[in-house]
């Protein structure tokens, strides 16, 4: 073991000292392969990242949610609604929820607003989302001018700001009491946006949504599930399509690195033919090449990856955001957990290190297997 | 569902595996047509220089065949939330009839990848390559695997349909299924466990004598392969319930997990790296007979014993470990 240990530090310190010979040549081709890496690693680390926020968030939304639908479009609920779904098994709390959507001219942006369950702002008071105060300049105490349903101007009081940890969903924020909700708006009491429903067995929960559609037919249900399948599946998709873009960007590197590797200077080859001469067998010689890739590799994955993962955990991932984020006007400025996963790291090491290595291994092979007679002698 | 980076990567993986390997299964049949050490022709030396770049291809498919396999299995287990029914791979992998075998696919690749590198290390060891034929004949079946295994991943991939109600590990794993699956989770642990601590000590007692005398290689290869299937076994009939602490749940996957202490990942990785190992002490040592590999047959071998014994060793180590310290008691 320890010869054959021995022999493998011979062979790298071999192959450093070749490498550091034709720096110009192999930086060239570092720079290339840890941009690639690069590219990849912030889509791959950027979408799980927003998979898990996802998914963190869901994990507190209510089982069920009930949405009443009028002619096919989403409808305010009744209150009636309410006690209708109260009296089914397996359901556990019931509740009506008010949220809506206000365009602002002033940011050009839409709002979303809403009145919390817990602990509403009192009357007159609104709690703002760090990108809405940012953009609108406010601070706790400020007045909030916004025109309501019948285009007159309805003042709110900044009561303060909403946590900027939880900035992925309250960018655009405004939480309000029930009261100023409905004035400005103009929904009369008994109407809610929509209902939601706790299901305390995670197995009932389809049989539930079948009973809640069989008592009210024109209801729209639904679960955290489906919602959280729809989420994983949107951002899964977004992240793959931008992976098959960058697939030309492999292909590309992939030629690169098949002619980098094929392209044997006249001094290469000679060395070859010298160290053959001297006893270094084709395998020998092959190993020495292979050594060559790994290292070249194992330094550009590194460099790519740990870029990208400051590209995406420090700096927002600049990049990619727009497009894994979605389109909206208010971003949200937010720092993702940062996590190294081994399932990731093994992910961007395939869509990598593997199609230099396919690249280049018939190119190796050919140098290995040059005769040292043809080749000293040319 | 295609689009998932790590489908992307595995399928990409594999497709190459396919490609290459299927290049170099065309290239045997050609050698073991053509094949004449005696002779110093043109297309003799041509054929000994090509081997070079077929042990190099094999070498990489397995280099990546372990990763795929345990990327795989952790894909399927992340995809579980897209199914309704599913909770872990199991569920993900029955989705459609091409989950459970692309995977098995993938595992036998991983063992013949092994072997094959063993013989062809072996091989090149020789001064005369005296199992050129051997290993060769064994690329005509790693080749059409490599092909099949990437033809079944893409079939995997492509038909899975989130609409698809599937079954949890519990329904596979249960009597109700009335396969395979069920009939291991139904062995009863009374004679299940001694079996396979039985089982386990008489292989790594086999690789002991082995390691001191010399002896009974071929016989340890055996009982590798044969301790790998009682093994796991094993793992559904009563390692896993004791992990579990539920003595209904019987799934070798949800070990995989992070709510189970990711114990999967302890057990698994050494049990395969061992039995690959053992196999390949028995393929050593029937190599010994080869005139140009008497000395150096029994030293690669005996490398490869202590390898197997310890992978094996720590398989067993963790297994007892998880039982003693399970508050189940079967």
């Amino acid at each position: 073991m320890n010869a054959w240990i021995e022999r493998q530090r011979g062979l790298i310190d071999f192959t450093v000292a070749n490498l550091a010979r034709r720096k110009g040549r192999n930086l060239g081709l570092f720079l290339a392969y840890a941009l690639l890496v690069f590219l990849l690693a912030s889509v791959v680390l950027f979408g799980d990242g927003l998979r898990r926020e996802a998914r963190l968030l869901l994990a507190d939304a209510p089982e069920l949610v009930v949405q009443r639908l009028t002619a096919g479009r989403h409808d305010l609920a009744p209150e009636a609604w309410l006690e209708q779904l109260r009296g089914l098994r397996g359901v556990g709390a019931v509740s009506g929820r008010l949220w809506g959507y206000h365009f602002d001219p002033t940011v050009a942006a839409n709002l979303t607003v809403q009145v919390p369950a817990i602990d509403p702002p009192p009357p007159g008071r609104v709690l703002l989302g760090a990108a809405l105060a940012r953009a609108r300049g406010l601070a706790a105490g400020d007045v909030l001018s916004l025109r309501d349903h019948a285009g007159k101007p309805y003042a709110f009081t900044v009561g303060g700001m909403l946590d900027a940890r939880s900035e992925l969903v309250s960018a655009d924020l405004m939480l309000v009491n029930e009261a100023d909700f409905r004035a400005f708006f103009g929904i009369e009491p008994g109407r809610y946006t929509d209902l939601t429903l706790a299901v305390a067995n995670p197995r009932e929960v389809r049989k539930v949504a079948e009973k809640v559609l069989a008592r009210l037919p024109a209801a729209r249900v639904l679960t955290r599930e489906e919602t959280r399948r729809t989420y994983e599946a949107v951002f899964n998709w977004r992240q793959g399509l931008l992976l098959t873009f960058l697939a030309t960007v492999l292909a590309a590197f992939a030629l690169l690195a098949w002619d980098k590797a094929s392209g044997l200077s006249a001094e290469e080859r000679r060395e070859i033919g010298i160290l053959k001469a001297v006893g270094w067998d084709t395998g020998d010689v092959l190993k020495m090449k292979l050594w060559e890739g790994a290292l070249l590799s194992i330094t550009a994955f590194l460099a790519g990856y740990v870029l990208a993962w400051l590209h995406v955990f420090y700096w927002g991932a600049p990049l990619f955001a727009p497009v894994l984020k979605g389109w909206s006007v208010l971003y949200p400025s937010f720092a993702l957990a940062p996590r190294v996963d081994l399932e990731q790291l093994a992910t961007l090491a395939f869509l990598t290190v593997l199609p230099y290595v396919a690249a280049t291994v018939v190119p190796v092979w050919r140098a290995a297997t040059l005769d040292p007679d043809e080749v000293i002698r040319e | 569902m295609i689009f998932q980076p790590a489908a992307l990567a595995l399928l990409f993986a594999a497709s190459l595996n396919a490609l290459l390997l299927g290049g170099a299964g065309v290239f045997a049949l050609h050698l073991l047509r053509y094949w004449n050490p005696a002779s110093g022709g043109e297309r003799q030396i041509a054929l000994e220089r090509r081997t070079w770049l077929v042990s190099t291809l094999v070498g990489l498919a397995l280099l990546v065949s372990l990763p795929a396999l345990a990327l795989f299995a952790r894909t399927a287990d992340a995809m579980a939330p897209f199914f309704t029914g599913a909770m872990c791979a199991v569920g993900s992998l029955q989705a459609n009839a091409w989950g459970l075998p692309a995977l098995l696919a993938q595992l036998l690749l991983f063992f013949l990848a092994a072997a094959w590198l063993i013989i062809n290390h072996l091989d090149q060891l020789g001064w005369d390559t005296p199992l050129i034929r051997r290993k060769y004949l064994l690329l005509l079946i790693l080749a059409p695997l490599a092909v099949i295994q990437a033809g079944l991943l893409w079939l995997y991939f492509l038909n899975l349909n989130p609409e698809v109600i599937t079954s949890c590990c519990g329904s596979l794993f249960g009597p109700e299924s009335g396969g395979v699956a069920s009939d291991l989770a139904a062995l009863p642990v009374d004679g299940s466990r001694p079996l396979f601590f039985a089982a386990l000590l008489a292989t790594l007692a086999t690789g002991g004598f082995f390691l001191a005398t010399g002896r009974l290689g071929t016989l340890f290869g055996v009982l590798s392969g044969i301790q790998f299937l009682v093994a796991i076994a094993a793992v559904v009939a009563f390692i896993a319930p004791y992990i579990y602490e539920q003595p209904n749940h019987h799934c070798p996957f949800c070990l995989l997990q992070a709510e189970h202490g990711y114990a999967g990942w302890l057990l698994y990785p050494p049990l395969f790296l061992g039995t690959a190992a053992g196999i390949g002490v028995g393929l050593a040592t029937s190599a010994r007979g080869k005139e140009s590999l008497a000395e150096t047959a029994p030293r690669v071998a005996r490398g490869l014993a202590r390898l197997a014994l310890a992978g094996l060793g720590g398989f067993g180590l963790a297994a007892v470990v998880y039982i003693a310290r399970s508050n189940l008691v079967l």
